[in-house]
């Protein structure tokens, strides 16, 4: 907040060293104003951002996250800015689960020579997150929910599954999947979904019950659910071994994580 | 590692950072910060004094993190390391934060939320630095040879010089002929000296020399790699080829702004500068190829419309406006180069040259304009606001210092247009990720520090891709950049950062995905006694960190870009 009580958003900027950084750097050669909104981690690659760092940055209140890298073709190591569009894609979709709007999120692309490119970027990106006020608070969230749902949202980023998929996701569309045989985007994004949507939920009812047990209906009530939808994912993470049922309460099973 | 005794360095920049932020409080703050030890500001801790300081700082103050914020670690990264390294400190124990390229020069109008966004930058920068560890370069053999784009009198001098020093040089032009913009010159200034027999000695030389290959008709299509290793994929005509090279020289040149719509601009009678030139340097061959060898029998203006001609030249058309706000630089000496070579063929030739500013820097070039005024050339000052204006057979100017409009009879117009970059300009900078500013001219490192580099290591700059350039200075240039690259080159190794991966063994569970994602091939699958676990070939890792990134276990740590060292920075960014 500023003196005068407007809204001043704090932006997170992940800039890649060859492209997006030497752009912003050009931007202040070029004296190219925009708004004091953007704090800049400098990486080598956009490549680099892990899913882990977007999410950790919203936990922490940041109101909005830029990922810039080099332009398709011109990643200065050849791939990693694709990386970081797959990324992003699905970054998005955890977002938009959790209940946080996705827009707060931008990947886009500047080269070493596009200073006004950049600076229209950040002047753009700032009145997007002013419009859509601060975070949490325009999501209806509170800080303690929000905090709950972006964990669980990290811990599907910290877990290998979806981190595989992401990871093969250039190869399997390009080149083939295991058998050689290339899958198309859309069918990539259809499997992708339901895995997204599966390990969100999942992470939820694992936090959930970390402390404490719970029945069916209460992790569907926290998480605005039937429970009839919930059920599946339970039964899931049961057969998996990561809960279990530790007692009954009336009619109802409790089941509790189990943590290791 | 001991505890983090952090020094901060909080840089002036002479007024590009103190006139817009408020150093003080920056100051003030810094002191409170975690690990901060010594908090200092200087004017320019780029300079020897400021340097001084840091070295005074880890020697005197026990220092062991050193953060310096100032301009941009693009150009000054590899000094504030070199100043760790020589008081003892390991450099990759310096931390930069940048508060001009990236605060203060961006946010000149809101010193309050510009000061409040540095001091966030600041509590990164040392959240971060706290975590820092030491590291030893790593070092990787240099191909010694040089690709050279572009053979006007930049290119062919760099590429000379480099040839000559024993490296080989693969000069690439997109002509079909080498020479670029000085094959239509007519003769140079100050010396006189006929340009085109100047530029076919030298185009000459590189056509002999055994360490050259010349590619003309050729255009530069793709550029990977990184210092001292960079693939190049070149077009002429059907066919593609490729070569590896240790470095690359710009020098791909200018060229003439056509005033198209201005001053009744028609190629004929309104003519630009370098369209004389052209006039004056087709002539004057003609005459040397029956039979004149000596230039001083040349009468150039032999090819003007009628004898004993009255010239007016306009000078700074197209530059110095609001579409073009740079000093087009070696138009005020063409214009007195060529008017003194009217009057000297012509006595009874008039000239005159509507001036807004003459811009003939140094002792000889002064000494030239000098002698214009003594042959007889008219100057006369008008300003922007009320230009000349050309009907057909005189030119209408207000003379500023006589305070009155004159009417001058013209028999030939002559319009001193300002280089222009290349229109293509901005897809080779993409290329190689190198900067070039919105007229098409590519961006150095640093104007002073670096003049002849890019910030992107290994590739150089000379000529008037640079900004315009009249000879001398492109060939100083290129004599520079080629002495630029040559320290690279001659070396044979060169240290690249120590940003690499490490694979934590325990965590690894042999998945492959970091294989399938290098663009290096540089993180390989071996078997072990603890199964096949993935190994990074620390030579051949650039460091980009999409295996990190992306590895299913998090058994990928980045050297130098932790996730811890990110993640602090990340927490550092709210301040609680």
């Amino acid at each position: 907040m500023t003196a005068t009580g407007g809204f001043e958003p704090k932006i997170l900027g992940f800039l890649c060293n060859w492209c997006s950084y030497a752009g912003a750097d050009l931007a202040g050669v070029s004296r190219f104003q925009y708004p004091p909104t953007l704090r800049v981690i400098r990486v080598m690659c956009s490549g680099r951002v892990d899913p882990v760092f977007v999410l950790r940055a919203f936990s922490r209140g940041v109101d909005g996250v830029m990922v810039l890298g080099c332009h398709p073709g011109d990643c200065h190591y050849a791939t990693g800015n694709y990386y970081a569009r797959n990324r992003a894609k699905v970054l998005k979709r955890l977002l938009e689960l959790a209940g946080v709007n996705p827009d707060r999120l931008v990947l886009d692309w500047v080269s070493a020579g596009e200073g006004e490119h950049f600076a229209t970027l950040v002047r753009d990106f700032t009145e997007r997150i002013k419009a859509l006020g601060p975070l949490g608070r325009s999501e209806g969230l509170s800080w303690d929910e929000l905090q709950k749902r972006l964990a669980a949202a990290r811990r599907v980023m910290e877990g290998e599954q979806i981190r595989w998929l992401v990871g093969r996701e250039r190869e399997m569309v390009d080149k083939g999947d295991v058998y050689g045989q290339p899958i198309s985007q859309e069918v990539f994004d259809a499997l992708l979904e339901p895995s997204v949507v599966a390990e969100y939920l999942r992470s939820r009812l694992l936090l959930l019950t970390a402390d404490r047990p719970l029945s069916v209906k209460a992790m569907a009530g926290e998480m605005g659910m039937a429970p009839r939808l919930v059920l599946p994912h339970i039964v899931a993470l049961e057969q998996a071994g990561l809960m279990a049922m530790v007692g009954i309460e009336g009619n109802s099973p409790r089941y509790q994580s189990i943590s290791g | 590692m001991d505890e983090a005794r952090v020094g901060v360095f909080i840089c002036h920049c002479g007024s590009n950072i103190a006139g817009f932020l408020d150093i003080a409080e920056l100051v003030e703050y810094a002191q409170t910060l975690p690990h901060v030890v010594f908090v200092q500001d200087n004017v320019y801790t780029c300079a020897d004094a400021g340097r001084a300081q840091i070295v005074k700082g880890i020697t005197e103050e026990g220092l062991n993190r050193v953060v310096v914020a100032s301009c941009t670690p693009r150009t000054h990264e590899p000094l504030f390391r070199t100043t760790c390294q020589q008081a003892g400190l390991n450099p990759y124990l310096f931390e930069f934060v940048n508060i001009r390229d990236q605060c203060s020069w961006v946010h000149m109008q809101e010193r309050e939320r510009a000061t409040d966004k540095a001091k966030d930058l600041l509590r990164m920068g040392v959240a971060r630095a706290a975590l820092l560890e030491p590291k030893e370069a790593i070092e990787v053999e240099v191909i010694p040879a040089a690709l050279v784009i572009g053979a006007g009198v930049a290119g062919l001098s760099a590429a000379l010089s480099l040839a000559n020093q024993g490296f080989e040089v693969k000069l690439v032009e997109r002509e079909a002929e080498m020479g670029g913009l000085l094959r239509d010159v007519h003769r140079l200034y100050p010396t006189g000296d006929d340009a085109r027999t100047f530029i076919d000695a030298k185009v000459e030389a590189v056509k002999r020399h055994p360490n050259i290959e010349v590619f003309t008709g050729t255009e530069v299509r793709d550029v990977r790699g990184f210092v001292g290793n960079y693939e190049v994929v070149v077009e002429q005509g059907e066919k593609e080829l490729a070569f590896s090279v240790g470095a690359i020289i710009v020098a791909t040149g200018a060229k003439e702004f056509k005033p198209v719509g201005m001053y009744g601009y028609d190629g004929e009678k309104v003519i630009t500068q370098g369209e004389l030139e052209k006039l004056l340097a087709l002539r004057g061959h003609e005459l040397r190829v029956t039979g004149h060898e000596e230039t001083s029998t040349v009468r150039p203006v032999a090819s003007l419309p009628v004898a004993h001609p009255s010239v007016v030249m306009i000078q700074c058309v197209g530059s110095r406006s609001d579409e073009r706000s740079y000093c087009g630089r070696i138009c005020c000496m063409m214009a007195v180069k060529n008017a003194l070579l009217i009057k000297e063929a012509d006595p009874r030739a008039q000239v005159y040259v509507l001036y807004r500013d003459m811009l003939t820097l140094g002792v000889e070039y002064e000494g030239l304009y000098r002698e214009a005024r003594g042959q007889g050339v008219t100057f006369i000052q008008y300003s922007p606001q009320s230009p000349p204006t050309v009907n057909d057979g005189q030119v209408v100017v207000y003379d500023e210092l006589l305070g009155q409009a004159l009417t001058i009879p013209s028999d030939l117009v002559v319009l001193s247009t300002p280089l222009v970059g290349q229109a293509d300009a901005p897809n080779l900078a993409q290329m190689l990720k190198v900067p070039v500013d919105e007229y098409g001219f590519f961006l150095e490192a640093h104007v002073k520090l670096r003049p002849l580099d890019f910030a992107t290591d290994g590739i150089f700059l000379c000529g008037s891709a640079h900004w315009p350039s009249d000879v001398g200075e492109s060939v100083s240039q290129a004599y520079g950049a080629a002495a630029r690259a040559s320290i690279l080159l001659g070396g044979g190794k060169v240290g690249v950062e120590p940003i690499i991966s490490v694979v934590d063994e325990e965590k690894c569970i042999g998945c492959g995905l970091c294989e399938t994602v290098c663009p290096y091939k540089a993180i390989v699958l071996r078997d072990t006694e603890a199964g096949r676990k993935a190994q990074t070939i620390a030579a051949s890792c650039k460091g980009c960190g999409v295996c990190g990134a992306g590895c299913p276990e998090r058994a990928i740590s980045m050297q130098h870009y932790t996730d811890q060292q990110l993640f602090a920075q990340i927490d550092a960014l709210v301040e609680v």
